[in-house]
């Protein structure tokens, strides 16, 4: 079995954002950036499953522009077995990384898919569902238990009322919960190994994939800030302040 | 054109974030269409015929919509989605899994989790967790949107009395199988849209400490929040995680015990109306989001709470 995983290099999730004074966007320049959350989640499941004798290769693929490449390095580090770099520049929407990643999928044939199940940085929470929905496989959203099976996967989601557990033929499409497992670290002598591994690099342009954003961007702003609030001595004064200055008790 | 609204129900019932959906989709567009797909979901169909908000419903029902399965979804919302304008839902987990899906078949790029409607077109967004507000403009000729329930006021559900169309039923995909669906039941509200939340970071120090939440949240009708850092830590288990990852909540009150303030948790309470925070570090980055900040050992501090409340003639539920 192959599993093609995807993944993203955004914002390290410990880094305030901050949103830029001409109101374009967010401030990106010297910036700490990392895999995004729930890909490392996604490689650290597919790592997992060839670790016990159940997938036979591994392949890391990012859509971004030419440092994007360091999380397809880092995903070789803990395992995945070559990369793919399709290198694209400025914002990529995710049906037009969707597209990107039905060509590769019609060229790499995988089994399955793997990606997070949401970017911390765009927040969209749409790629792997739109991937699905164009090689028309099922699709396992917020997975956080994954078993496989012979011909298929059965997978427990975290949905709002609880759990839900289904089970998709394969191929499919999971989308990874940071609750699905425990990303590991990269060895000193893996990341060094790591440097080896091929890692093919893909203009989008030659996958004939139109990339032209749909959704302008008229303008990014700070969040309302919430007025200063006021430290209480007691707790007396706390209830008596949510008593009858908040009058929320 | 109009907007079409993908319901979400139990088949008895509609999920509330629902009437916020369609609060956000009315204002796009006053003909707002609402589809209701599911398994003798009859209940489910007159109730949305009764609000006013809503102009007509259109209902499928088979028993192969028992799951919601998006698979078994997509394609008769792409097939009724041919004389809308917008395809809206709510951003919850059945919106998020079952939008995207839907939006690759129009070609439609989808604009996530919107908390304002500018126009038919211009929406304001989160994003980076809320750390950002981005307004953005679709050209797309059909729309698919994504709404975050909090931001918008529930619909009223009586009072209405639109037409309900039968559509026709789709195929059921053989790709997939719903297996089970285990609820986590609770006496006390629902986290997502309880009055007051009352949540325990890492401070708490253990699950067995959480009674001392538990005793003020009987006290106040609360749901019962948690960081990511107590639920990872394993005092509590995660359907409580208040943050990015977790659920997002705007309760008119809500009390942080234990919890510095990760960014992750702020994306997740900091619309909240009032926020209080409980905490022994007077530096923790939670007191810069709240209204009322009380620096004190929260071993001392909840119990002290509880005697207060207690003291009081009355307390609004």
């Amino acid at each position: 079995m192959k599993i093609l995983v995807a993944v993203k290099r955004v914002i390290d999730y410990n880094v305030q954002v901050r949103v830029k004074e001409d109101g374009t966007g967010v401030v990106t320049d010297n910036v700490k950036m990392s895999t995004n959350p729930p890909d490392d989640n996604a490689i650290e499941e597919a790592v997992k499953i060839k670790e016990a004798g159940k997938a036979k290769e591994i392949v890391a693929v990012t859509v971004g522009e030419e440092k994007a490449q360091e999380t397809v390095r880092k995903a070789l580090a803990v395992g995945a077995d070559r990369g793919i770099h399709v290198k694209v520049d400025g914002i990529v929407e995710p049906l037009a990384v969707s597209k990107i990643l039905q060509k590769i999928v019609d060229k790499e044939k995988p089994d399955l898919i793997f990606m997070g199940k949401q970017a911390i940085d765009d927040d969209c929470n749409q790629t792997g569902q739109m991937l699905a929905a164009l090689l028309n496989w099922p699709q396992a959203t917020f997975a956080s238990k994954i078993e496989v099976k012979d011909k298929s996967l059965e997978v427990t989601r975290e949905v709002d009322e609880g759990l839900e557990t289904i089970e998709v033929n394969i191929p499919a499409i999971v989308t990874c919960d940071l609750r699905l497992n425990e990303p590991r670290y990269a060895s000193l002598p893996n990341i060094m190994k790591a440097k080896k591994k091929p890692i093919e690099q893909i203009n989008s342009s030659d996958l004939g994939i139109d990339t032209k954003p749909r959704i302008e961007q008229i303008k990014v702003e700070e969040p309302p800030k919430r007025k200063a609030g006021i430290k209480v001595a007691n707790v007396a004064e706390l209830v008596e302040k949510l008593k009858n200055e908040a009058k929320v008790i | 054109m109009s907007a079409l609204l993908i319901a979400e129900h139990n088949n008895k019932e509609v999920k509330p974030f629902t009437l916020n959906a369609i609060t956000a989709a009315s204002q796009i567009d006053e003909d707002l269409h609402v589809l209701v797909i599911g398994n003798k979901s009859e209940e489910v169909a007159k109730s949305m015929s009764q609000v006013p908000n809503v102009k007509k419903v259109i209902h499928i029902d088979n028993e192969i919509y028992e799951n919601f399965l998006a698979e078994n979804f997509t394609s008769v919302i792409v097939k009724q989605a041919e004389n809308y304008s917008h395809v809206v839902c709510s951003a919850n987990t059945f919106g998020k899994n079952l939008m995207p899906r839907v939006a690759a078949l129009l070609d439609t790029s989808q604009v996530s989790d919107i908390i304002k409607v500018i126009s038919a077109d211009t929406f304001l967004r989160p994003i980076y967790a809320g750390n950002a507000f981005a307004t953005v403009k679709s050209s797309d000729s059909k729309k698919c949107i994504t709404i975050r329930p909090t931001s918008f006021d529930p619909a009223a559900t009586s009072g209405g009395s639109a037409e309900i169309v039968k559509a026709d039923v789709g195929e059921a995909s053989t790709l997939i199988k719903f297996i089970k669906r285990e609820e986590i039941k609770s006496d006390r509200p629902e986290l997502g849209t309880a009055r007051v939340v009352i949540s325990g970071g890492r401070g708490m120090g253990s699950g067995e400490n959480f009674k001392l939440i538990t005793e003020i949240a009987d006290k106040l009708n609360a749901a019962i929040g948690a960081s990511r850092a107590a639920v990872d830590a394993g005092y509590i288990t995660n359907d409580h995680q208040v943050g990015q990852t977790g659920k997002v909540v705007v309760p008119d009150l809500y009390i942080a015990v234990g919890i510095s303030g990760a960014i992750q948790h702020l994306a997740g309470m900091k619309e909240s109306k009032v926020i209080v925070a409980i905490n022994k570090d007077g530096e923790a980055p939670i007191f810069s989001v709240a209204d009322y900040g009380l620096e004190a050992d929260l071993f001392e501090a909840l119990p002290q709470f509880l005697e207060e409340l207690s003291k009081l003639n009355t307390i609004q539920k």
